[in-house]
């Protein structure tokens, strides 16, 4: 008889499948962080510590455009993005239901459902005609376009928040004399806000991630930094490419941790 | 801030001189409807009522009865389908909540998790846009009430149960309201913390005589705490009155049933006098019995009586009714002996236990029961 | 990756009474509140797809874009081809087809190949302290917030012929040349099941961490074995989860564009690249948006079959 107690829990071999997994996971992120310190001009042979394809990135000029132009794109869309969203969660979430609900759901969900690809081909057709018209080439339709994407993900984190929280509370408010705007500035607001940032958070990172929707929806000379990538991808690549994307997961990174840490704060 | 110079009626002293000497609450015919067509759900069926100043009065009843409903229209949570609701003397149907002067302490306290105990309960006076130092030394003063100086910077996450309790009731009362309403408040505390509570929550009105008006489902609770007591089921205020009323001369089945142990008798109505009644017991033995308010019943029908087993007492073979000992049940203080009547109906009497009582009767033992006076209590039809 | 949290129930809405402060219109505030949010999502996501649906029923203009000319020639080319010498003779779109059906097939695949390491993985993390369960729960999400683009290019690094594995693997001596794997399906299907694993781990657990542990006590106290536990009480328990995961590895997974464009190289073309190539040097953008609009039919056809399957669910766990 085994010392080791009968675990009900416990099926054979899928402890080592799920290490397996974890490792199949994380071993190919790594193995592209580790490389973009690599003294050679190899991906696979390991020639010393360096920073030099981090000094590389950072001296390309483009490298820097392209980044700079992502972060902005993803603070002022996720920023709209959040800022619309929280608007559209207190019209739909702890009322009664009302008619054309289904609806607003199912138009705030659908970049969710529908493949980039298409929403990608919907924009590139209908921008086109736009720039037709009116000759304008800015950044206004890559603008739109995030945003848009980035609403549902925006929305989800601060609908869940605003379902848990307590409805007597803002009643509690009203009972102790705060008109409707003072408890929602008093007592909605602030306890809404980590769903808020949450929010912001998973907007910024949603966008910093899109590469197909950008591809189709750019004008020249407007690369962001993940189709800059997907285009250089096509060539022979340098391990400066590794320390660009290593900075990239790092951002996203913080991001998703900021995030996590928000989502998980109790009300 | 538009509400600081016309506060809710109430808040100053000037206000109490105003409301109509009757009753600090007037509810009139006030009816409730949730839902509309088949599925409408008439939770308040035209309630009238009247509160008045400075007493501790209480709705009781089961779940589902409406008193909570009576409740949230007294708040302004809820605008009543009906009738009228004055608030010292002051008509505040179509008011929000914001504009009436009352405060609730709600069920599961409802404390801004984001704002520390002072914060809370300062939150009602900044709201009327008080300034800084009044707020403060009125926090100052209610957190000295409520014994909670000690925690005055914790936020509500961070104190036990019975603290957040005392909060509660320290936010509600800081604006020093005309009516501070109570949501079942001790519900959610075990029972020694409930016991605590309740004295607390007597003293509390005691030292700041605003009128509460409670709410609960807990007979025993309602009993001991109320000035007057409003027993509700479906919609409807049964009656109105104090504990004693209540309990000694319950008009109603349900009320009878709902408050305390209670044996039902059928019985024959003999005569109707002012004082009185005389009606005559199924073994045959007339007595007097006492009236329920409204229109008594005619002469010659049958009705049913109410006797508390307290109220009776085992006899000889001389007692008012007769029975069988069916199973005695020890209860500490008392025993509860359980009978079967000549007629058939099942019958229930307390026997103080002490050195001089004797020891319980056995199964199966004949007795008499006799009555104590005034033990008969008529009830409505 | 268009899919990224499809909630099986539909959102609920608590029927709570309105605030008394908000009644005053009944119904016209919400609709304000959403106005923002709508507008900008009808014009840069709803909108724009009844556009491609207009395109789709359009002429080609020779070089991109179209003439307004009512034609229902794209539609007929989605899956057929008309003979280079009679016009008229209409056969099937062999090249269409073929990438029809690896587009299925891959995304199918995909979600098997999640199945098989997403079911161990999740009752790995299930089954963790408490304490250390977000932790797991943690690394397995942090993948699937990072940049796709980024794990597809590191995925693109291990298996190409200068990689990690051919370089570990010619020095143990296992090989002579590298294999070649990158430009190929099967590169194409370690990508996607590289991305889109986390889909299928988080609903699995989910449905794993609903599970009563004292299901399985009950079964072994009946004399199950651990094979009979997993097939007869823990796999139906969970199998709303692996339905939920499936769906959600298959939609991103048929609707790949970047994966089979980096990994599959220009020859082994998903419906992605092949709708993208009617916008580029194909310049046929009527045949591009009936492509699009095909692409999204199987989406939407999926997800009604889906819906409806928790549908079902639910009014079984309604009547039981």
């Amino acid at each position: 008889m085994a010392r080791t107690g009968f675990s009900i829990t416990r099926l054979p071999g899928f402890g080592a499948i799920a290490i397996a997994t974890f490792l199949m996971l994380y071993i190919p992120i790594l193995t592209l962080v580790v490389f973009s310190f690599n003294a050679q001009a190899s991906m696979s042979q390991w020639g010393g510590f360096s920073l030099q394809w981090y000094e590389a990135a950072y001296n390309n000029r483009q490298v820097r455009d392209v980044s700079i132009r992502s972060l902005w794109l993803a603070v002022v869309a996720s920023g709209i993005a959040t800022a619309v969203a929280t608007l559209a969660a207190l019209g739909t979430t702890r009322t009664s239901r009302f008619p054309g609900q289904t609806m607003i759901y199912a138009l705030i969900n659908q970049p969710l459902m529908v493949p980039e690809i298409v929403t990608g081909v919907a924009l590139l057709i209908f921008f086109a005609a736009i720039k037709v018209q009116t000759g304008y080439t800015g950044m206004g339709y890559l603008v739109a376009a995030h945003t848009a994407f980035c609403i549902p993900f925006a929305y989800l984190p601060i609908k869940a928040r605003l379902e848990t929280m307590d409805l007597t509370l803002e009643r509690a408010a009203a009972d102790l004399y705060a008109t409707s705007f003072q408890a929602f500035r008093h007592i909605t607001l602030p306890l809404l806000m980590p769903g808020i940032l949450a929010g912001f958070m998973l907007g910024f990172v949603i966008s910093l991630d899109t590469v197909v929707i950008t591809e189709f929806v750019k004008s020249a000379g407007q690369d962001t930094l993940p189709t800059y990538m997907l285009g250089q991808l096509r060539r022979q690549v340098t391990p400066e490419m590794n320390a660009i994307a290593t900075l990239f997961l790092l951002l996203s990174l913080c991001a998703v941790t900021v995030f996590f840490l928000l989502s998980r704060k109790r009300a | 801030m538009p509400d600081a110079s016309a506060p809710p009626a109430g808040n100053d002293a000037t206000a109490h001189s105003v409301s109509s000497p009757e009753g600090e609450i007037e509810i009139g015919r006030l009816s409730k409807v949730f839902g509309a067509g088949a599925t409408a759900f008439r939770a308040l069926d035209g309630v009238s009522l009247a509160i008045r100043r400075g007493e501790f009065f209480t709705l009781l009843g089961p779940s589902g009865c409406g008193k909570t409903t009576l409740l949230r229209l007294i708040a302004g949570f809820e605008q009543p389908s009906s009738g009228t609701l004055r608030i010292g003397g002051q008509e505040v149907a179509g008011l929000g909540p914001n504009r009436r002067p009352v405060n609730t302490v709600f069920q599961n306290y409802a404390l801004f998790p984001h704002m520390s105990v002072a914060d809370n309960i300062g939150f009602g006076l900044r709201m009327l846009g008080r300034r800084r130092a009044e707020v403060q030394s009125a926090t100052a003063e209610m957190l000295r009430l409520v014994r909670m100086e000690e925690l005055a910077d914790r936020r509500p996450g961070e104190i036990s149960g019975g603290q957040q309790q005392r909060v509660a009731l320290a936010r509600a009362l800081a604006p020093r309201p005309r009516v501070l309403l109570l949501d079942e408040p001790l519900s959610a505390l075990d029972l020694k913390l409930r016991k605590e509570m309740q004295s607390e929550l007597k003293r509390l009105q005691a030292e700041t005589g605003i009128t509460f008006v409670f709410v609960t489902h807990d007979q025993e609770e309602a009993l001991t705490m109320s000035d007057r007591i409003a027993v509700m089921n479906a919609g409807r205020i049964l009656q109105t009155g104090s504990p004693e009323e209540i309990y000694n001369h319950p008009a109603d089945r349900f009320v009878a049933d709902f408050i305390g142990d209670t044996n039902f008798l059928e019985v024959e109505l003999l005569e109707v006098a002012a004082a009185g009644a005389r009606i005559r017991l199924p073994g045959g033995a007339a007595l007097p019995a006492n009236l329920p308010a409204g229109p008594a019943p005619a002469a010659g029908s049958c009705v049913t009586v109410v006797i508390r087993p307290e109220h009776a007492r085992l006899a000889d073979a001389d007692g008012a009714l007769a029975g069988t000992v069916e199973r005695s049940v020890f209860f500490g203080t008392d025993t509860h002996v359980h009978l079967r009547l000549d007629d058939g109906s099942s019958f229930t009497l307390r026997r103080q236990n002490s050195a001089a009582a004797g020891p319980a009767p056995d199964p199966g033992s004949r007795v008499g029961i006799a009555l104590a006076e005034g033990a008969l209590q008529l009830l409505r039809n | 990756m268009a899919v990224r949290d499809l909630s099986p129930a539909g959102p609920a809405v608590r029927d709570e009474p309105v605030p008394p402060a908000a009644v005053a219109d009944r119904h016209g505030w919400k609709w304000l509140l959403c106005a923002p949010a709508l507008t900008i999502l009808v014009f840069a996501a709803s909108g724009p797809l009844l556009i491609v649906l207009v395109y789709s029923f359009l002429t080609p203009a020779g070089f991109g874009g179209v003439v307004w000319e009512f034609s229902t020639e794209a539609w007929f080319r989605v899956f057929l081809a008309r003979d280079i010498f009679e016009p008229e003779l209409l056969g099937p779109n062999r090249a269409h087809l073929a990438i029809f059906w690896r587009s299925v097939s891959l995304a199918f695949q995909t979600a098997l190949i999640c199945a098989v390491l997403g079911f161990p993985t999740a009752w790995f993390i299930a089954t963790r302290p408490q304490r250390s369960r977000a932790v797991w729960l943690f690394l397995i999400t942090i993948p699937f917030w990072t940049n796709l683009l980024i794990r597809t290019f590191a995925i693109q690094e291990v298996i190409r012929n200068q990689g990690l594995i051919n370089t570990i693997l010619l020095k143990a001596g296992a090989i002579e040349a590298p294999i070649q794997m990158l430009y190929t399906d099967f590169a194409i299907l370690v990508g996607m099941a590289y991305v889109f694993l986390p889909l299928m781990v988080l609903p699995l657990y989910a449905a794993m961490d609903k599970l009563d542990i004292r299901l399985l006590e009950a079964g072994y106290d009946l004399y199950a074995s651990r094979w009979r536990v997993l097939r007869h009480i823990v796999l139906p328990l969970v199998k709303p989860g692996f339905i939920a995961g499936s769906i959600l590895v298959f939609i991103p997974a048929i609707g790949a564009y970047v994966t089979p464009r980096v990994l599959g190289g220009g020859r082994n073309m998903m419906l992605g690249n092949l709708i993208e190539l009617q916008f580029g040097q194909g310049r046929n953008w009527p045949l591009g948006a009936a492509l699009a609009m095909t692409l999204l039919i199987i989406v939407v056809a999926t997800l009604v079959v889906y819906m409806r399957y928790v549908g079902r669910q639910e009014e079984g766990r309604r009547d039981g």
